[in-house]
């Protein structure tokens, strides 16, 4: 076994906890392994409740006219089910997924920044926390899932649920942009040697896509919640009408983070049917190219569609086709997926687990999912059928019968891994069936309702014929679902202490998490498998057949360090393009508003020209600049090994940076003065929240450049590199540049 | 099928109705297709036993383009028609002035016609064979114009004006609904449309333009009087007295109508007593509080409004 590679070890040794039993060894863990497990707890946890939430309006529902909830209970059910299910649910459950799995199937000890992974698992909970704080803290938020404007604005919604729900969503987004910097600097530096980017396992490649999909899609809903946060503790007017702001941009912005959002609640569970399907059909996945090419198909779509959701907005016929063009196309990778899986199965050798019929009965439930879908980006049947249960129906197809049912198959394959024991097969058939019936009686009739013209979100309805015993019908697939989910509970429950011990690869699975024992040790591997195709077990166990003498999976590169930055580097210009979509949606709001903001009378407060002074904040904005110099400097004096000047620079950028925030100070100073503030008009609004978050950047920066600075003096950087220079100077060097359009569009553009 | 897209009562209607149809046969038989192979797959694939391993397919280029290709062709004869029916269905205002405002307000319908000054809420009256250009605004958040037998649902946006033309074919009364989510009483901002032939509209319209009638006697002259004093007249107009806020629908002539509040109850007196006496109970959440009326009160307001013909 001369070529056996060793798991390449991490360049820091991970933090260790004392004991590694109890809570505490969970609380405090940052291995990969408990932080994914820990992740599927929580998610299910929330699963339920989500759960329970819908069966509590199915019940509502159950006969027309029904007083089981009042109206302001219901809608905040429905609210609560909703956010829940996808911020809660289903994106965090995938990232578990992705969590236990991606460093085991690259052949890697742990994730990139394991202490950031943990970071990511607690903003989750605590931003699940605090949404559900809100039903103690005076009332959920009641405005839908999408909390269109201007019913999410104070005045039409005045309790702090919604206050709550976007101080929960910020922080579980932040968590989510974290663990997508995570999963992509994973999978560029953590790979065994071998391990090219090409023989990546699907679910990996899916896993990767998706998070690019995250750090662009998450700063867009974290910018629009704090422009709505801005409005309703600020009264500010970005979406308020009566104060000139825009109704229509929430929905742009919105749904600019929500269809990429689809995406990602649906990408891992594509990973996960390609790697059930290939084991249980003996075949390996059929067309590895076209399935990792239309992902990549699937993400640059997925920013380009958004105004799908808003055919019924009247955005005029041009945009309509556009948006109604780039739906179809979207359709088509997606449509290859489905038929490379099938044509996976086709000459197979098919095993009907548990894990194989929840995989099956995926694609033709997603299939049913994605013709439905067809009939939104058909414009002329989307202005019947969106808002109405036909939309409920259909993207209950993708995200439960497509998603929830991939997630299913995906327990059921990986929890032997798990935990060393195999789920009972007999309850597994039974959950499977009723989840099979309770889902398509619940929701293949809401298509009907749809078509008789009953609107989603209401919490009762007028008795017209057959909306009585369609939703009656409905409500009784729900409880059927809620059987099934028990059953599986159960399942997990009793198979944890019961089931049959599962040994180190119990379906003869070929990626690498089948090459360590079930549970895998802390270190995840003592040897691995040469790495030689994108099926390094089948290899193994196949030695007069292996993959690697054939042409299509021997392509791809070997070895880990084709990118050869510092992953803290990689993590770090991850993290700012990320800020830049940030704060990209922040100058387009300005941009946006820049014909309202400009066309009032010169003697309005609104008029920038009058009330900013571009000379003087241009003075501030050259010491920002020079400080990008100083900074720049400093490393250099470092390489030279000369740390005095490394030292004077690192202070001289500091008290450039904050003469550029004394400047920002006085400005503001002086702008309130003048009685010009968030609350005056949507000048002040988006002036005050772009530059304020800018500022509050700077002021992040200074922070770090000063630790930087008492580090230097105490000899700490003996050179001639330091990554942590390196990573808060590229920080800084971002915080000028996105000065720099700012200063461009507010003070030089808008004036003109 | 009363209220559905299905069963179109207008040309509109009726493209939409046959694009949808198009495109559910051609779903149906993409459904079949995949389906019908999965099923195939799995009784003709299944593990009979042995421990070869099947034949190692790593995919055949030709094939897969084929299938891209195959759908690909499949959307894009569908967006030839969804373009085609787009034009013919939702045409722009052009620079004709409306025939009817529209304004949603949480959770009722105002309705002007500009033309005649009147002005009534939550029924639309609409002569039948006449395309007529409805102008969509929304008063307070987002609401959304839907009656599916009339055509397509368009949004009504606070600071967007949307307009959409319709055109009725068919006479009786046709139901829609709000169809954007509005808050509390969403559920029951229920709009009816009423097609009428033009001389039974004309007269409509001529007998809505009139003003009330004052009742000379009994209840209702003293529910008139309650309608002055009892703080009614804040919130609503009734054409042809002192009331003229637009807080709340406007009840000029509201004795007509056949429901009262956007589709809670039908129009009787005994409901509009029910209405009186609770509004809460009935609309938890709707804007109209609770007046504290006595029964002798009510009576005699539902009589004044019950007579408003």
């Amino acid at each position: 076994m001369a070529n056996v590679p060793l798991v390449p070890e991490l360049d820091t040794p991970l933090p260790k906890v004392e004991s590694d039993e109890g809570l505490l060894s969970w609380v405090a863990s940052v291995d990969h392994k408990q932080i994914g497990i820990m992740y599927l707890i929580a998610t299910l946890f929330f699963f339920v409740v989500g759960g329970l939430e819908a069966l509590l309006m199915r019940v509502q529902l159950a006969r027309p006219e029904n007083g089981f909830l009042s109206p302001a209970a219901y809608n905040q059910i429905f609210t609560m089910h909703g956010t829940t299910m996808v911020f809660l649910v289903v994106m965090p459950m995938l990232i578990g997924f992705g969590n236990y799995l991606v460093p085991l199937m690259i052949g890697a000890r742990d994730m990139a920044f394991p202490r950031l992974n943990a970071l990511s698992f607690w903003l989750l909970i605590f931003g699940g926390l605090l949404l559900y704080y809100s039903f103690i803290g005076g009332g959920a938020p009641d405005a839908g899932w999408f909390s269109y404007a201007p019913l999410s604005e104070r005045a039409f919604s005045f309790t702090s649920g919604l206050d709550y729900w976007a101080l929960g969503l910020l922080t579980t987004g932040i968590g989510t942009v974290l663990s997508g910097i995570n999963f992509i600097v994973t999978i560029l530096t953590q790979r065994a040697p071998g391990m090219g980017i090409r023989r990546l396992p699907l679910f990996v490649w899916m896993t990767f896509i998706n998070a690019m999909l995250i750090i662009f899609a998450l700063p867009i809903l974290n910018a629009s919640l704090v422009m709505l946060l801005a409005d309703r503790q600020l009264n500010a007017h970005f979406f308020t009408p009566a104060s000139g702001g825009s109704a229509v941009l929430w929905q742009h912005y919105f749904w600019g983070f929500g269809h990429p959002e689809v995406y990602i609640m649906v990408l891992p569970a594509f990973g996960i049917i390609s790697e059930v399907i290939p084991v249980f059909s003996r075949k390996p996945i059929y067309g590895y190219g076209f399935v990792a090419g239309s992902t990549v198909g699937i993400a640059f779509l997925s920013f380009a569609v958004w105004a799908h959701h808003m055919f019924a907005v009247g955005l005029g016929r041009p945009a309509d086709i556009i948006f109604a063009a780039g739906s179809m196309l979207i359709a088509v990778p997606t449509g290859i997926k489905i038929f490379n899986w099938v044509a996976t199965m086709w000459g197979g050798a098919i095993r009907f687990t548990t894990a194989m019929c929840f995989a099956m009965a995926f694609l033709i439930l997603f299939t049913i999912g994605g013709i439905s879908g067809v009939s939104f980006a058909v414009v002329p049947t989307d202005w019947q059928t969106t808002d109405t249960y036909y939309v409920v129906a259909h993207m209950h197809y993708v995200l439960f019968g497509g998603t929830l049912f991939a997630v299913f198959a995906g327990i059921y394959y990986w929890f032997p891994k798990v935990t060393g024991r195999m789920l009972s097969e007999v309850w597994g058939r039974w959950h499977f069936w009723w989840t099979f019936i309770g889902f398509n009686l619940t929701f293949g009739v809401q298509h009907i309702l749809g078509i008789l013209g009953m609107p989603r979100r209401v919490f009762t309805y007028p008795d017209l014929p057959w909306w009585g015993v369609l939703n009656l019908a409905s409500t009784i697939g729900a409880f059927i679902l809620a059987l099934s989910v028990a059953i599986f509970v159960w399942n997990l429950i009793a198979s944890l202490h019961h089931g049959a011990t599962a040994g180190d690869n119990p379906w003869q699975a070929w990626t690498l998490e089948w090459a360590t024992t079930s549970p895998p040790p802390i270190h995840n591997f003592d040897r691995l498998p040469p790495i030689r195709s994108r099926r390094p077990l089948w290899d193994v166990a196949h030695p007069e057949n292996p993959d690697w003498e054939r042409q299509t999976s021997q392509r791809g590169t070997a070895g880990t360090a084709e990118i050869g930055i510092d992953k803290n580097l990689q993590g770090t210009a991850l993290f700012l393009a990320s800020e830049a979509v940030f704060f990209v949606l922040l100058i387009l709001a300005f941009v946006y508003y820049h014909n309202n903001l400009f066309n009032e009378s010169s003697s309005s407060p609104s008029n920038a020209g009058r009330v900013l002074d571009p000379v003087k904040t241009g003075i501030y904005t050259v010491c920002l600049l020079a400080s990008s110099a100083t900074i720049w400097w400093a490393g250099r004096s470092l390489k030279r090994g000369n740390p005095t000047m490394m030292r004077l620079s690192l202070l001289a950028t500091v008290i450039l940076g904050a003469v550029f925030l004394f400047g920002q100070g006085r400005e503001y100073q002086r702008l309130i003065g003048e009685n010009v503030t968030i609350s005056r008009n949507l000048f002040g609004s988006t002036f005050f929240t772009l530059t304020g978050f800018h500022g509050f950047h700077v002021l992040m920066g200074l922070v770090a450049i000063a630790i930087l600075f008492g580090l230097a003096l105490r000899n700490t950087f003996k050179g001639p590199h330091s990554v942590a220079i390196e990573a808060v100077s590229l920080y800084w060097h971002f915080v000028d540049v996105v000065w720099i359009v700012i200063f461009a569009t507010i003070y030089l553009w808008a004036r003109v | 099928m009363q209220g559905s897209p299905f069963n179109p009562i207008s040309p509109q209607e009726r493209d939409i109705s046959n694009l949808f149809i198009g495109i559910l046969i051609a779903g149906a038989v993409v459904f079949v297709l995949v389906t019908g192979l999965v099923l195939f797959i799995a009784v003709r694939y299944r593990h009979r036993g042995g421990s070869d391993e099947p034949y190692q397919e790593f995919g055949r280029r030709r094939l897969e383009i084929a299938w891209t290709i195959a759908p690909a062709v499949l959307l894009a004869v569908i967006l030839g028609f969804t373009v085609k029916t787009m034009a013919a269905v939702s045409p722009g205002p052009g620079d004709h002035p409306p025939d009817l405002i529209i304004t949603g307000y949480q959770w009722w319908w105002g309705i002007q016609y500009p033309a005649s000054g009147v002005v009534t809420a939550n029924e639309v009256h609409l002569p039948v064979g006449r395309r007529m250009l409805l102008q969509l605004e929304g008063g307070d958040v987002i609401h959304d114009f839907w009656v599916p037998q009339l055509g397509r649902k368009m949004d009504m946006i606070p600071g967007h004006t949307n307009w959409l033309w319709v055109e009725p074919t068919q006479t009786g009364t046709f139901l829609g609904a709000c169809a954007e989510y509005c808050g509390a009483e969403h559920a029951w901002m229920r709009i009816r449309v009423i097609v009428q032939p033009q001389a039974e509209f004309d007269a409509w319209q001529r007998q809505q333009r009139q003003a009330a009638v004052a009742p000379t006697g009994g209840d209702a002259a003293q529910g008139a009087h309650l309608f002055q004093q009892q703080t009614c007249a804040s919130c609503h107009a009734i054409a042809g007295t002192g009331a003229n806020a637009h807080v709340g629908p406007d009840l000029t002539h509201f004795g007509g109508r056949d429901t009262i509040a956007a589709g809670v109850l039908d129009n009787t007196p005994d409901n509009l007593a029910k209405w009186l006496k609770s509004p809460q109970a009935v609309k938890p959440g709707n804007h109209m509080p609770n007046l504290q009326l006595t029964d002798d009160q009510i009576r005699a307001l539902v009589a004044y409004l019950e007579a408003q013909q």
